[in-house]
């Protein structure tokens, strides 16, 4: 059986999320230049022109992206034909979160409990999410996720007769209400499907897909763009300033359901759309 | 599918204008003459300051106490900075949400409170809050934390270094680029904007 160490792990994450909070991905950056393009707002053209130049100056490595370096939402696709040797999965993840903040002066954004408060001064415990999945590799993405935009998410029981009618309009209300506050132009992940816990995660793993790139069923793709257009309508615009690029992206993942539900749920990311994918 | 293109909302093709220089403290008068969707470049002393500090400087003026920094004049900052990097004064510094303080600036502008950099829209109350005391609302580009980072030229935390990165810190600023949001004469940019731009 192939031995992957705990410290082998900690590197990985260290390394994905010191990267993340200074650099852009590519997919992220085009999108943000296509909207310069696109977008008809005087003031809207003026934020986007800011964080084109504000991802410029980030990428020199004396300052992050964004202040707010976030929360870390690690993915772990584990092969089961691989052991974890050295210390436990969360610890090692952990770990790498904890150096990154360290070296890469990351913020300490995380507190020991929502009523304590207290910061735990490191970043830690990062949230896991771990799957099984078959052969010896291990997947790692991590997601640096902001506060201001997670606060803005979503999670609704629909009516199980809602259709895609009802999917749109919930998803349009939470970018509208939203406004200003997730830092427009936002990516959407939309989960639908599946039961309570499981939408939600749906909604932020829809994050993690190539931005812009369509679900592979043509008939939730085309619910994509419909979904993308309506949300552009709102007016919302970038910085929430007003104009017609709310969103730069919307992503939707589905999932089987109980005949009696219809879970729906929204999680909007910033404009910062930090991730980091490594195999191990 | 027609779109609503009031008088107030920005035209595409107008030049934008140039920024109006602003330095702080502001007076009452240079306040009230702001107006919403005017672009500013702000440069003097500024106090970071968010959830955490407001709910102590709250506190501490409804125990009758004192501030721990002239809040006559003064412009807060809904922010929390990066770490800073040897020989920076500061890490990168962005907007935070600005509706997460609404509930603690009534008290504030009582008690001489001129101006707010944030993102995002605020509430009636706080709208009000700026008419009434002669007060004025910024907005800087939230997410734009490292080329704000820029306009910071010095930092020095003044109150509560327990709070880490949500301590109240007394910033420099140079030229820092910002938008008046909500002014005193009721205007505010979000509201109007969205107006403009929303397509039925």
């Amino acid at each position: 059986m192939r031995e992957i160490s705990a410290a082998e792990v900690s590197s990985a994450v260290e390394r994905l999320a010191s990267k993340s909070a200074y650099h852009l991905g590519v997919d992220e950056l085009s999108a943000l230049t296509r909207a310069l393009g696109e977008e008809k707002s005087e003031l809207g053209r003026g934020v986007l022109e800011e964080l084109v130049k504000n991802a410029a100056i980030a990428a020199e490595g004396e300052y992050p992206i964004c202040q707010d370096t976030g929360l870390a939402v690690v993915f772990v696709d584990w092969g089961q034909d691989a052991h974890l040797s050295g210390g436990s999965l969360q610890e090692a993840v952990d770990e790498g979160v904890r150096r990154a903040q360290k070296k890469a002066y990351l913020r300490a954004s995380v507190l020991g409990g929502p009523l304590t408060r207290k910061n735990t001064g490191d970043n830690t415990p990062a949230i896991v999410h771990l799957r099984l999945v078959p052969g010896d590799r291990v997947r790692i993405v991590v997601a640096a996720k902001g506060g201001g935009s997670e606060n803005m998410s979503r999670l609704e029981m629909l009516n199980p007769g809602a259709g895609a009618d009802g999917l749109v309009e919930f998803v349009v209300r939470a970018v509208r209400e939203a406004g200003a506050n997730p830092c427009p132009p936002i990516v959407v992940g939309v989960g639908a499907g599946g039961n309570f816990e499981r939408v939600a995660e749906l909604a932020k793993r829809a994050l993690l897909r190539p931005l812009g790139s369509a679900n592979p069923d043509p008939e939730l793709a085309a619910l994509e763009r419909r979904m993308l257009e309506a949300v552009n309508r709102t007016g919302v615009g970038p910085g929430g300033l007003g104009g017609t690029v709310t969103a730069l992206a919307v992503h939707l993942e589905a999932a089987p359901c109980h005949i009696a539900s219809f879970p729906a749920a929204v999680n909007i990311d910033c404009h910062a759309h930090r991730h980091g994918e490594a195999e191990l | 599918m027609s779109q609503r293109r009031r008088t107030r909302g920005a035209k595409p093709s107008m030049k934008p204008a140039e920024p109006v220089r602003l330095t702080t403290p502001l007076s009452e008068d240079q306040a009230r003459s702001l107006r919403a969707g005017t672009r500013v470049l702000i440069s003097g002393t500024a106090y970071t300051a968010r959830d955490a500090a407001h709910k102590r400087m709250t506190e501490l003026l409804a125990g009758g106490g004192a501030l721990p920094f002239d809040i006559s004049g003064a412009v807060i900052y809904y922010a929390g900075p990066t770490p800073a990097r040897p020989g920076k004064p500061v890490g990168a510094i962005g907007p935070t949400t600005s509706s997460r303080m609404d509930r603690y600036v009534a008290p504030l502008l009582a008690a001489g409170l001129r101006g707010m950099i944030g993102k995002g829209e605020r509430s009636d109350e706080v709208r009000q809050g700026l008419s009434r005391h002669g007060a004025v609302y910024f907005a800087a580009t939230g997410g734009a934390g490292a080329l704000l980072a820029r306009h910071i030229v010095a930092a020095e935390v003044v109150a509560w270094p327990e709070l880490g990165a949500e301590a109240v810190r007394r910033i420099e600023l140079r030229d820092f680029p910002a938008l008046v949001a909500c002014d005193s004469a009721g205007g505010d940019v979000y509201g109007q904007g969205r107006e403009a731009w929303v397509q039925d």
